[in-house]
């Protein structure tokens, strides 16, 4: 049934169609990371096509087929409300090389662009908050790659209560004067403001006990 | 004290009105445990939200690369781990697609069996939460007492109450008890009391109606371009079922209807999760109805299905056989295949690759509350603070699948 996307996109952009193929009734086309955008947004406006519900986006790691071929594959799965087929669209992508968002066509994009690289490293440009999403912000490599050992540690993270680079994309904390931390001195440099206990075993407070025993 | 003239015009006091940053979560009971929120408030109105999820991230696809495919289960249980056999289900006809298989027909009713009861557990256990986080503790014990009721069923047919580990590649790990029938002949009018009770309580009550009706309201065309499944999607209005649009396991065969909600609110997601639990007992009921006494459960593959323990034991073929599946594995063709279920919170697909070997090359889960939860963000911009507690209980969130 979606055998009719597929003609509909070969009609359409003809040699930018890389190759496609149906497997066990699931519908694919390859295209090139520079048409990923055009054609992703066509499978959307397109009254044939009509694909405006968005299902997923990952990816899959064959660092065993560089440099020939790029080593990540790009997926992307999309549905047509009305029309009920779906396809599966593909770019291949190398580590080094950014692929245009999809976040502007279908918002849930968004995180699952994120999720992508967080996992795989994959970077997407023109992504409006590109930032980890399962894992920590210090934390080291993709897991997902091939070359990521399962058992691989990762390095202690410093204390920190809460850093500016975790918090919101909507900037640094400009109100709330009855805050512990004033961020806006911290984010322009200003010293360490840790927690109470914290700061008197680096020996940047005094004890509040220690009073009584410098009386005697 | 000072003098009391000096504040003659209270209209010149400035109150602060900088927006405030709060921190809801992880450690809040209303967050299910795993998600953290950090809101701009203005007042009690929230101007943005971000919502962060992972903190309980396992390493579920990581973890699938590095066994056999049947050693999956165990990890695809913990996705959803209210609805456990429906992720079992959609992993093993997923795997099924690959190697381009059909489980005999009376298999196909017994996971519909299972998965309809574990749908009735899930959209229990959320609406009862809900409800609770609303302080309705009556309808939520009422909800949870009948879902553990069907949860020892399950525990009696599969061994363990929430981890079952039930599929198989092929089939499912044993036949139906012969009572099975009469168990849940024996439930489902518990199911559809305790649901007509616990509507009396809330779907009556103005307090509960107020903190539901019009809250978190998401619009079809924000539903569809954000990936929104299951009953997010259907309170906005939109007939969208994969047991109907892509039936599988049978599905076009059972006589049920899909309920939809008006204008995809708090109110709507909780009535149509409600009604659907009416529909899932109108399955069973075809269902065990149509469930045959004797017959085959599994394919009879060889490359599969393990052979019988009495053949195991006493001839070498078979012994052959049992060692080389249980040690290299079913080994699917080389290729990738997306297979797609109705889950408890929306679409469940699984997008496995193989390269011909009898380990997984990478099993992709599409999530539905991750998806569903981004949704949050659009939804509670705008609204009140203490909307957050029932606009998000009805996403469902259950952070094992969400995280993975």
């Amino acid at each position: 049934m979606s055998q009719l996307v597929l003609e509909r996109l070969r009609a359409r952009f003809g040699e930018k169609i890389l190759q496609t193929s149906s497997f066990r009734g699931d519908d694919e086309a390859i295209v090139a990371p520079a048409d990923w955008l055009e054609v992703a947004t066509f499978l959307r406006d397109d009254p044939e096509c009509a694909m405006n519900h968005f299902i997923d986006l990952t990816a899959v790691d064959y660092p065993e087929r560089e440099p020939e071929t790029p080593r990540f594959d790009l997926v992307l799965f999309v549905r047509s409300l009305v029309k009920k087929h779906r396809i599966r669209l593909k770019t291949r992508v190398r580590e080094d090389q950014g692929v245009a968002t999809l976040s502007q066509v279908w918002s849930g994009g968004d995180w699952t662009e994120r999720e992508v690289y967080d996992m795989f490293g994959i970077k997407f440009d023109g992504h409006p908050d590109l930032r980890r999403i399962l894992m920590y912000e210090e934390f080291k490599g993709y897991p997902l790659r091939k070359d990521y050992p399962i058992n691989k540690t990762q390095p202690l993270v410093e204390y920190r209560d809460v850093g500016p680079s975790k918090l919101a994309p909507f900037g640094g904390d400009m109100g709330n004067p009855f805050g512990r931390i004033d961020w806006l001195q911290r984010l322009g440099g200003a010293n360490r403001q840790v927690s109470p206990a914290i700061a008197v075993q680096q020996g940047q407070k005094k004890t509040l006990s220690s009073g009584t025993e410098e009386k005697n | 004290m000072e003098p009391i003239e000096e504040y003659e015009d209270e209209n010149s006091l400035e109150l602060p009105a900088e927006p405030m940053r709060l921190n809801m979560g992880p450690s809040h009971p209303a967050m299910h445990g795993t998600i953290r929120m950090v809101l701009d408030l203005d007042g009690e109105i929230i101007r943005n939200v971000d919502v962060q999820p992972g903190y309980l991230h396992r390493g579920f696809e990581k973890s699938c690369e590095r066994g056999t495919w049947s050693q999956v289960y165990p990890y695809a249980d913990r996705l959803n781990y209210v609805s456990p056999m429906l992720n079992n289900v959609g992993f093993s006809l997923a795997v099924e697609k690959l190697l381009g298989i059909e489980v005999p027909e009376r298999c196909q009713v017994y996971r519909v069996i299972l998965g309809e009861l574990s749908r009735i557990t899930d959209h229990l256990t959320c609406n009862g939460a809900m409800a609770m986080e609303l302080g309705a503790f009556t309808p939520f014990l009422w909800m949870i007492k009948v879902r553990d009721w069907i949860w020892d069923i399950l525990e009696a047919e599969t061994g363990a109450r929430m981890t079952h580990s039930f599929g198989r590649i092929g089939g499912m790990a044993k036949p139906p008890r012969p009572q099975l029938k009469d168990d849940i002949r024996a439930i489902l009018p518990q199911v559809e009391r305790v649901l007509t009770e616990s509507e009396a309580l809330l779907i009556r009550n103005r307090i509960f109606i107020d903190r539901v009706a019009n809250v978190g309201k998401l619009s079809q065309k924000d539903a569809l371009s954000l990936g929104i499944t299951g009953p997010m999607l259907r309170a906005t209005g939109l007939e969208v079922d994969v047991r109907k649009d892509n039936p599988y396991s049978g599905y076009e065969t059972y006589d049920f209807e899909i309920p939809v909600g008006h204008q995809g609110d708090t109110y709507d997601r909780f009535m149509v999760r409600l009604e659907e639990v009416r529909q899932s007992c109108r399955i069973l009921q075809q269902a065990i109805d149509r469930l045959a006494d004797d017959g085959p459960i599994n394919v009879s593959d060889p490359r599969v299905i393990l052979p019988e323990k009495e053949a195991v034991y006493h001839t070498i073929e078979a012994t052959i056989a049992h060692f080389k599946i249980v040690m290299e594995g079913v080994k699917p063709p080389a290729g990738e295949v997306y297979s797609y279920t109705e889950g408890g919170n929306g679409e469940l697909g699984f997008f496995i690759v193989s390269d011909g070997s009898g380990t997984p090359y990478r099993v992709r889960c599409r999530p539905p509350s991750f998806i569903n939860l981004k949704a949050a963000e659009v939804f509670l911009r705008g609204e009140m603070i203490a909307d957050i507690v029932p606009a998000f209980g009805s996403v469902n969130m259950i952070g094992g699948e969400c995280d993975r």
